[in-house]
């Protein structure tokens, strides 16, 4: 038989294990479950990007491609110079959205066209996301951010 | 001229750090009082220097003096004179240098507390703290001079980025890295308790109103900024678990770890070793956030300069600082054990518990923020981890914290019994179950999730009421309450207020984005909103189409004026909210873009409670104020102790 204050102590150690524990196990899962992966157009083109999960594209929108549907609809070319994918999205989109801008976009592809849930553009006028900027590299392109 | 004066002075403030960090600490071990009695001087001539150096830029801003490269980038002469000054902390140089400043802010103000300290002690805490400021004055001295010359001068500015343009911004720089660089204070305390091998309740009892005070200015900057995102970035949201966002987020929460461990070291002499550890993380996390910032290495909205060189460097302070704190403790900690005992059922428990979760809590940040960046590093994947992952896991982690909250604040130290304590939180818990059950019932549809966590908010608000009547003996006034525990007590009250304010605002927010013309009338959030066109409208640095909605409900008309304003400097167009703010709710209208016909896209939202939100974390900054400016910490140390002199490790109270 233990005594008291030991047994006490041990619980208390076995419980804060348990709480830790539960903690990054439920960490780990939620990480698991909520990663969006990036995909440049040329890699979406060659089939890399998952089927119907959601992950994220980002380009720059081509000049010319915005077209305006009813109410809110709006679709547009991504490109990373290289390959195009057609972008739609129903919403507001953010100020600096414009031709020529580099812009991130959260979605799943939907019958060749990428439904977007969310577009993000950076404050910064001059400011690439890095994964955009990388994915003009990639395709060919020289750093333009600059 | 006066731009080389103040670059003088910055680099004086290096050398006088240099000699701050190195001749008091040489001079605790060697047992020389003159040259540890330097530290306090040199601290105050530190702080003066960079004082000088800060009016230096800022005297080029006020008057344009755009032959500053840094000025000629972030300011413009059609800028209004407030943010000509806030200005100077707009960009990736400047903002270095308020963080100098206040740095050596900190370090003038312990030396003004230092009679308190045995002097060995206080030796080496300044010391400490002139180590990290003379790193941050070389990172600015080598690689992001304020006072760098151009030539020939340019006619006019760039601008400042009309964003910052904003008196929530202004202001939430300043907050936020006098919160950043407070625990700084704490990190040194560790560190010289460190060297000298001990840590004991006077220890705790110094640190404790420090550390309060600087968690105080983090709470209020990360609740500025969560504010000013709210009303200027247009899209409405108060927290967006940007990489940035975190960054200012993981230092709170080893912050918020540490206050109440610290509790735990004072009264009873337990979790040392622990407390000592999180004054270093808490610091740590706060470098960390100042790489992410500043090294370009986040896709982020905040996006500073990004440089490599400067990441490096900044990566490099992080090193040493972490690094070297790290190694003390491996070396040292072995002596910090703590031999007090206690029960299940005790205050201690209650505090450990408290640290488990705000330590996951922060873990789980950390892990969402980085793990991104590893990926990239290591594989070249881009990957990103989105709200969802934060949002589930504060749920799920916070609310065991919320319901542990309002029993522990009760509980006795050592030693307690469930049948003593239990009582106390029956009426507590039965109220708040019953406002949980019933007040989502008059809301336009009843949410489980919302009852609960509405539940959860009451508790903790209402559970602060037995923890203030336990301090008050019979027939005692309530004045009598000791601050620290007043303190205690408001800002776990804030944390239920803010609990509720997160509950309504996600529960029952109305967000409608849509197409309307002019002499059309929306009904959102039981509010009418009709649309009166759209007129232009000239500002000071800019010219605006301003929007007129008028709203009718809620026993009153208000009209709102959302901008879209279009800056002389700038080529993309800003939007401007136009909010009418309640404290149970308020009503947002932002512009999107003119779709013809006079016909505009918007946005219109009615968000309930959502000023509970910063209204909480206000109070439980001044809640953490109060705390420290209790009587017990005001006391003087004993004559006895400061004047030891060799081997004054021994810090006792």
């Amino acid at each position: 038989m233990m005594p008291a204050r030991r047994r006490q102590r041990l619980v208390l150690t076995a419980l804060l294990l348990c709480a830790a524990g539960g903690a990054a196990a439920l960490t780990l899962f939620a990480l698991r479950e909520n990663i969006n992966l990036f995909f440049s157009p040329t890699q979406v083109q060659a089939g890399e990007a998952p089927g119907g999960a959601a992950f994220r594209i980002g380009g720059m929108v081509a000049a010319g491609s915005v077209s305006r549907g009813d109410g809110l609809g709006v679709s547009f070319d991504l490109t990373d110079t290289r390959e195009t994918v057609r972008v739609s999205y129903t919403g507001i989109l953010p100020d600096l959205f414009r031709e020529g801008q580099g812009v991130v976009a959260l979605g799943a592809m939907r019958d060749g066209v990428f439904v977007a849930s969310q577009v993000l553009a950076k404050h910064d006028e001059n400011y690439m996301p890095p994964e955009v900027d990388a994915a003009l590299r990639a395709a060919g392109r020289a750093h333009f951010a600059q | 001229m006066i731009a080389e004066l103040g670059h003088f002075a910055l680099i004086l403030a290096l050398v006088v750090a240099l000699a701050q960090a190195a001749l008091p600490l040489y001079a605790s071990f060697a047992g020389i009082p003159a040259w540890m009695a330097l530290a306090k001087p040199a601290a105050r001539a530190q702080f003066l220097l960079v004082a000088v150096a800060f009016a230096a830029l800022t005297h080029a801003f006020v008057n344009s003096d755009f032959s500053l490269l840094y000025v000629a980038n972030h300011s413009n002469r059609s800028l209004p004179l407030i943010y000509r000054v806030s200005g100077v902390w707009g960009g990736h140089e400047g903002s270095l240098l308020l963080w100098s400043l206040l740095l050596a802010a900190w370090g003038a103000a312990v030396a003004g507390r230092a009679r308190q300290l045995p002097d060995a002690f206080g030796a080496r805490v300044l010391a400490v703290m002139a180590m990290i400021s003379a790193g941050f004055l070389l990172f600015m001295l080598l690689t992001s001079n304020p006072f760098a010359r151009q030539f020939p001068a340019p006619p006019d500015g760039a601008d400042l980025n009309p964003l910052l343009q904003d008196i929530g911004l202004a202001v939430h720089p300043p907050m936020l890295y006098a919160g950043y660089v407070g625990f700084s204070v704490a990190f040194a305390f560790a560190v010289a308790a460190l060297i000298g091998g001990r840590v004991d309740a006077a220890w705790a009892r110094w640190a404790r109103p420090w550390t309060n005070i600087a968690w105080a200015f983090l709470t209020v900057g990360i609740a500025l900024g969560s504010w000013w995102a709210y009303y200027e970035l247009g899209w409405g949201g108060w927290w967006f678990w940007d990489p940035v966002e975190n960054a200012s987020f993981m230092p709170w929460l080893a912050g918020t770890a540490l206050i109440h461990s610290l509790a735990a070291t004072e009264k009873r002499g337990v979790f040392k070793a622990w407390t000592v550890l999180l004054a270093v993380f808490a610091f740590s996390l706060s470098l960390l956030g100042a790489f992410l910032v500043r090294s370009g290495v986040l896709t982020s909205v905040h996006a500073f300069a990004s440089d490599p060189a400067r990441g490096l460097f900044i990566l490099l302070l992080f090193a040493l600082a972490t690094g070297g704190a790290l190694a003390l403790y491996a070396w040292r900690a072995p002596r910090l054990a703590s031999r007090a005992g206690f029960e299940l059922l005790s205050r201690e428990s209650a505090l450990l518990i408290n640290n488990v979760f705000f330590g996951a809590l922060c873990f789980a940040v950390l892990l969402g923020t980085l793990y991104p960046l590893l990926l990239d590093a290591l594989r070249g994947a881009k990957i990103s981890v989105g709200p969802p992952y934060f949002n589930f896991l504060f749920a799920a982690l916070g609310a065991p914290l919320a319901l542990a909250v309002g029993a522990g604040a009760l509980l006795r130290w050592k030693k307690d019994r469930a049948r003593r304590v239990l009582p106390k939180l029956l009426a507590p818990a039965a109220l708040s179950l019953a406002a949980g059950l019933a007040l989502p019932a008059f809301l336009p549809h009843y949410s489980l999730r919302a009852a609960l966590a509405f539940a959860l908010g009451c508790w903790v608000m209402l559970s602060v009421v037995p923890v203030l009547r336990a301090a008050v003996p019979a027939g005692h006034m309530w004045t009598r309450i000791p601050r620290s525990l007043a303190g205690m007590a408001l800002a776990h009250f804030g944390v239920g207020v803010f609990i509720i304010g997160v509950t309504f605002t996600n529960a029952y927010s109305v967000e409608r984005d849509l197409r309307i013309a002019r002499g059309e009338t929306r009904e959102i959030g039981g509010y009418a909103f009709s649309f009166h066109g759209t007129a232009e409208h000239r500002g000071p640095n800019y010219q605006a189409t301003r929007g007129e909605f008028r709203v009718r409900g809620g026993g009153r008309d208000i009209t709102l004026h959302p901008e879209k304003r279009a800056y002389f400097s700038q080529e993309n167009p800003m939007t401007e909210a136009a909010i009418d703010a309640g404290f149970t709710r308020d009503l947002y209208v932002a512009l999107g873009e003119p779709l013809g016909d006079g016909a505009w896209s918007a946005r219109i939202y009615y968000k309930p409670f959502i000023r509970w939100i910063w209204l909480g974390a206000l109070l439980m900054a001044l809640g953490g104020a109060i705390a420290a400016s209790d009587a017990r910490y005001r006391s003087r140390a004993p004559a006895r102790m400061t004047q030891t002199a060799h081997g004054a490790a021994q810090v006792r109270a």
